[in-house]
Formats: structure tokens, sequence, C-alpha cells
């Protein structure tokens, strides 16, 4: 009996020590990420417009309105999403794949023995992401202005660039413009989804995108790059030697002895570039502001400016909780399907 | 791009909720008075330059003196965030600018103090300038200034494409007629420049005898045949060669196009004055009316004011110090110390007789159209420059009857 109780009587101190402990971080996370976050959802359901406490007696409940003005709504504010989601979904779509692709390029070649000055070339595919967005953003629009070096280098090999910020024509669109089709097909234009036409949701990402794309790829891939060297670290050699010695060839070690033990950390950088890429918005901030045309308009964005500047800051929470909603079943998607198949 | 980041609500929302939450949650009730009365007036202001920074803290600093109040100017770098955070958080500066289109969210919410009544004197405003101001009848804030768009044209380009006074355009055609000619032969690459957006193609609309809404602002008219008519007359100069945009021609605004001499015309306002003598001091040019249409002169307006905060407990203060700022002595200080136009007639013409340069500009004053200022307008209007960048490819009709079913949601509201 007591030496009972006096195992609970340290367990509970052990709790409350416990407890203790952890008591700085809970109250850091609950005041700035869970309080937010709430404080968040509850005006994403009420007619707060940005005037003194979202909580004041003045603010009512009105239910689901802001999600149905910005999902169904049939005006404007359906319109912006529904671009600012196609928006996103091209550069989800092409840079999610294309980083990878490349961090583990990258990662394969520099951690090759044979190569010189590794530590060189992995500080230099590195640099890109210590830098800041803001920074590189600023760079971009230099490069990619009329005059600039994409465009200088574009006319040496004879091809007249475009004006690559200013230019909201989408890919596909020109790619179809090649091929005669300038106008939507009737059934295309006069049905659509979130307020814009299925022609304009097949738009594909305008010029101006593109370059974001670019930039996207080009200073994230550096940051996966060293998440895919630790992983391929980690597996060590024998299982290579062991394929070498069976008569595998290099492409056949590599996809299928060392890419199958990849699998943990092609979900984790997957996983982050998807949480990334729908999250953009230093970038578009300060780089074109939704421009031309709204075509790199996207939802983080068209959140924060229909919350600060239009005083709409139950649609901008709404938009908020649909793109965390997005992302959630995105990361679950994935994961089902990079799930370990016995 | 930092691929680790809060869930996607906390990025976007927490740094302008962080301080309505603290307050919401503890204990709340001193949260929603009046901000104390103690301590200095905070006056934020959205600066165009360095120029325009000094003049109001001097002014303000003279006021200060002569009254023995306390006030400070700071400088926001996104004034309409910066407005709104403090809004929320219910911390706002005292005094700050409103630009027309922010007006009806910000007196829509409650933020703004209605001070209208309480001001000296509201007679020598320019009353297209009250208006714009004047939300349910009641003006909620003092005119700051205001700018008018014109034609400019770069007088040497002009006299080598062998062009004379005789030749300065006063209808459309003329215009299409010189800017081509300008395209040709002066050197440039295109004859005119402007651009893609409302705030510049709107002064055809309003040539035209069109506009965004009526007089009143109470009922959408985007859809109206004169509008038609500007945006058909908009895309000719546009597909003729006449004309480009100034983001075709690689620049970010029509200024930066007619410094560098990609255009020999332009459409702007009067801040052009200023852009001109420091970044492009050796290019010479003239400001001349903009061509009248099918329906007489036009042109638009562009104007802030002074805002003072709901929330201020500096209420009776703050409205003695915009009597200050706005007297015609202190405006025309102003127009001399950064090129705007003083919102009080009596120091505009004062003004004009000082600077003749700026004549066309003040003359616009009298028929200039206000831009739409209803709630809701500024989104409708971002959409509108944003089908505008494609004009010369788009059928206007269809631009003009998607933007009038956007405009006329938000006046239905």
């Amino acid at each position: 009996m007591t030496r009972g109780s006096g195992r609970r009587r340290i367990q509970l101190h052990h709790t409350r020590d416990g407890w203790l402990f952890v008591a700085p971080v809970l109250l850091i996370l609950g005041l700035f990420l869970v309080l937010p976050v709430l404080m968040a959802a509850w005006v994403s359901v009420s007619d707060w417009h940005g005037n003194g406490s979202p909580f004041a007696s003045g603010v009512g409940f009105v239910g689901l309105d802001n999600y149905r003005s910005i999902l169904s709504g049939g005006g404007l504010a359906e319109r912006d999403f529904g671009t600012s989601l196609r928006n996103n979904l091209y550069y989800v779509v092409l840079v999610v794949p294309l980083q990878t692709a490349l961090a583990l390029f990258l990662a394969v070649l520099v951690n090759q023995r044979a190569l010189r000055a590794r530590g060189f070339w992995r500080t230099a595919f590195y640099f890109p992401s210590v830098t800041s967005s803001v920074a590189i953003t600023v760079l971009w629009l230099f490069l990619f202005s009329t005059t600039g070096a994409v465009n200088r280098l574009l006319s040496f090999v004879g091809i007249h660039g475009p004006n690559w910020f200013q230019d909201p024509d989408g890919l596909v669109h020109l790619l179809l413009g090649r091929l005669g089709v300038d106008s939507a097909p009737g059934a295309l234009a006069d049905h659509g989804a979130i307020g814009i036409t299925w022609w304009d949701w097949l738009a594909g990402p305008s010029v101006a995108m593109t370059a974001f794309v670019a930039m996207a790829i080009f200073t994230t891939s550096g940051t996966f790059m060293l998440l895919f060297i630790a992983a391929l670290r980690n597996i060590g050699e024998e299982t290579d030697e062991a394929g070498l010695i069976d008569g595998a060839n290099s492409w056949q070690r590599f996809r299928y002895l060392t890419l199958p033990q990849l699998r943990p950390t092609v979900f984790t950088v997957v996983t982050l570039g998807l949480i990334g890429t729908w999250q953009v918005f230093d970038q578009i901030y300060t780089g074109t502001q939704g421009g031309p045309a709204k075509t790199t308009l996207t939802p983080a964005y068209l959140s924060f400016s229909s919350a600060f500047n239009n005083q709409q800051w139950g649609q901008g929470a709404a938009i908020a909780f649909i793109l965390f909603a997005i992302i959630v079943v995105l990361t679950l998607g994935q994961r089902w399907l990079l799930r370990e198949r016995s | 791009m930092s691929p680790i980041r809060r869930p996607a609500l906390a990025a976007a929302l927490a740094g302008g909720l962080a301080l309505a939450a603290l307050a919401g949650c503890g204990g709340g009730s001193g949260f929603d008075s009046t901000a104390s009365s103690s301590g200095a007036i905070k006056v934020l202001i959205g600066s165009s330059g360095d120029a325009e920074t000094a003049a109001v803290k001097k002014a303000v600093a003279a006021w200060s003196k002569q009254t023995g109040k306390k006030a400070s100017v700071s400088v926001a770098n996104d004034l309409a965030q910066q407005l709104s955070q403090g809004f929320a958080s219910g911390k706002p500066p005292d005094l700050f600018y409103v630009s027309t289109d922010q007006l009806a969210g910000y007196a829509g919410n409650g933020s703004l103090y209605a001070y209208g009544d309480k001001l000296s004197d509201t007679g020598d405003f320019y009353p297209n300038l009250v208006q714009a101001f004047t939300v349910d009848k009641k003006l909620y804030c003092a005119p700051k200034d205001f700018s008018t768009l014109q034609l400019v044209i770069n007088t040497e380009m002009w006299q080598k494409a062998g062009l004379t006074d005789a030749d300065v355009p006063t209808t459309w055609d003329q215009l299409d007629a010189v800017a081509k000619k300008l395209a040709a032969s002066s050197g440039a690459k295109a004859g005119l420049t402007f651009s893609p957006e409302y705030a510049r193609i709107g002064s055809f609309m309003a040539q035209a005898g069109g506009g965004m809404t009526n007089a009143d602002q109470t009922e959408a008219t985007v859809d109206s045949s004169a509008n038609v008519t500007a945006l058909d007359y908009v895309k000719k100069l546009l597909t003729d060669g006449a004309a480009a945009y100034s983001s075709t021609l690689g620049a970010g605004w029509g200024g930066e196009a007619f410094g560098k001499g990609l255009a020999a015309m332009t459409i702007e306002g009067n801040w052009l004055i200023g852009a001109m003598a420091s970044d492009y001091p050796d290019v010479k040019y003239r400001v001349v009316a903009l061509p009248a249409g099918p329906k007489g002169p036009g042109t638009l307006a562009f104007t802030n004011c002074w805002g003072i905060a709901a929330k201020s407990g500096h209420k009776s203060d703050t409205v003695k110090l915009v009597d200050y700022l706005t007297t015609a002595q202190q405006q025309i200080r102003f127009a001399d110390e950064f090129g705007v136009i003083p919102s009080v007639k009596s120091a505009a013409e004062q003004w004009q007789q000082q600077q003749p340069g700026y004549a066309p500009f003040i003359a616009g004053a009298d028929y200039a159209q206000n831009t739409p200022s209803t709630q809701g307008s500024a989104d409708v209007v971002s959409d509108f420059n944003s089908q505008l960048e494609t004009l010369a490819k788009s059928d206007p009709k269809t631009i003009l009857a998607s933007v009038q079913k956007s405009l006329a949601a938000t006046m239905t509201q």
C-alpha cells in the first residue's frame, strides 16, 4: 500500500514537473498559433470588417456566408478566388515535380565521390535558398524585364523574348493559338467552375507565372538537395555494391536500389514542396501584386488583399481556411500514394 | 520561398490578428473604449518621397509650435495595410491619408470620424472634391490636394516629326493622326503611351460622355454605349500603331516610358512634373489639355483626404490640425514643395499664377470626373484594369459587360 501510493506520488510529481517544463512552449504556441487560428476561424464566419476587436458586441455571426460568396457567390469575389486557385494549381503542378527531380539530381551529382570540390558545389547549389526571397524577386524582375539578361540571352539564339512579367497569356492558350485555336469552343466557354470558364481553367500558367515557377525551382531545389544528400549518406554503399556484383547498370541501381530507399525523403520533400507552393506569397507581394491580368494572383495573396486592402476580413479568413483544407487533403493524398505497398 | 511555414491561415492572418487576439482575450472591456487622450497626435502618411515627407513634417511641427500640442509624423511603407492593422488593434493613428477607393471601406466599418461639419470652412474646397469624400451625405474628411490627367508632349520629338503648335490635338481623330506621325518619324517607339488601367483610359470614357457610374455613384453605368465608343477608340489607338501601353514598352508607368524617350506623348497627372525634374531633367516637354471626345473635354481627378480615426483620443485637436493643413497659405507651401494642386480654389488660382506649367492640370478640375469610391469598387476597378491589359485582343463590349456585372453587384449589396 505505502509503496504503491509513494510511486503514485512520484508519478504525480513527474506529471506536474512535465507540465511545468512544457508550459512555456504551450503558452507561446497557444498565444501565437492556436489563438490566432481560432480567431481567424471566428472571423471567417463573422461579419467583422476590421474595426476594433472581432469579439466586440457589434460583430455578428453570419454562418457560411463568407465561404459561400467566394465559392458560389457569382460575383467578383468568386471569380477572383477561382482565378487564384487556377494560377496556384499550375504553379504547384509545375514547381513540385520539377524541384523534387532537380533536387534529387543535384544531390546524386554532389554525392558522387568522383566529383571534385564537392563542398563548393554543395554551397553553390544551396546558396539561393539562404538568400532572402525578396532580394531574389527583385533580381528576377531585372533578369526578366523586356531588355533584361534573359531576353538578351534568348536573342542570341534568334528568339524574341516576351515581356515576361507583363505578359498575361497562358502557355496552353499560346500553344493552342499556334495550332489555330484562338477562341474557346462553345462548351468550354459557357460552363465553368468557381466563377471562371473551363476555357480559362485550361489557360495554363501565364508567361509571368512561368518566371515565378523558374524562380521557385531555382531557390528551393538547394534546400531539398540537402535533405536528399543526408538520405543518400544514410543508405550506405553496401546495397549499391551488391547491385554492382549482380550486374546492374548504374541507372538500374539508382532506380531499383537507391530510389525505393529514398521514399521517406521523397515524401518529406513533396510535402514541404506542396505546402510551400500553395502558400506562395512574398514573391507575389513584392513582384507583381497579382498582375498582369490577375494571372499571378494566388489564394495567399488574395487572402491578404481582401482583408487588408478591401476590409473583407471574413472572406480573407475564409480563403485561408480553404487553402488550409486543400493543403491537408493533398498531403493526405500523396501520403496514400507513396505508402509502402506490401 | 521558405518551404517550412506555419499553416496557411496563421501565415496570412496571424500578423494582423495577434494584437487583436491579445486584447480580445485579455478581459476586453477596456479594449473598445477610446484610446487614451494623453500623448502626441500621431500622423501617418503614404509619402511620394522625401520632399513630401519633409514638407508635412515641417507643417505639423509649425502647428505644434503654434499651439503647444505635440504631434509626430511617420511614413507608412504600405499605408492600407498599416491602417487596417491600426483599426483592427483599436490603436489607429489619429490622422492619416485616405484615398477615394479606400474611403467607403473605412467609413463603412466605422473606422473614420466624419468631421466635415467641424471644419471651420469648407466653402472654398472644389465641389467635386467634397463630393468625392461624402458618403451618405456626410463629409468624412477634408480633401488634401488633387491631381488631374492631361496630355504631355515631348517638344523635341514633336519638332523632329515636323509638327507645330497648330498641330496640338484637340479631337480624337487629330490625336490618332499626330500619334501615328510621331511613332513614324520622331524616333520614339510609340507616339502615345499610358499604363493599362482605368485610371488613364477612364479619361477617354469621360470624353465620350461615359463613366463607371452615374454622377451620384448610385448606379453602375459601365456598359453604356459611350464607354463602348471610348474603348473602341483606345483599342484602335493600340492596334493601328498610334499608341502602346507603357508595360508593352517595358516601363512601369507612362512617365517612365515618356522620360526614357520610348514614347513621344503620354497621359499623366501633375505628379509627372516632379518625377521629370528628378529623374529625367533633360527631357523638354509641355502639358496640354487632353483632346475633346465626342462629348467634349474630359479627364479624371484623383484626390486624397486627411482622415481622422473614430477611435482617436484627440479628435478636436486633430480637426484643428486639419484646419491648419488645409488653409490656402499652407496648401501653397505644399504645392511649392512637392507639386500637388491645392484643394481650395483660392490657393489653386493663386498658385497657377506662380506656376503656369500646371495650368492645364488645374483647369481640369472644372470638368474632371471622380473615380468610383463606393464600397467594393476598388476590387472592381482592379479587375477592370486586369481586363484592359488585353484590350488590344479583346472585345470592349465583353469587358464592359463583365465589369458592369461586378460593379452593379457591389452597389446593390
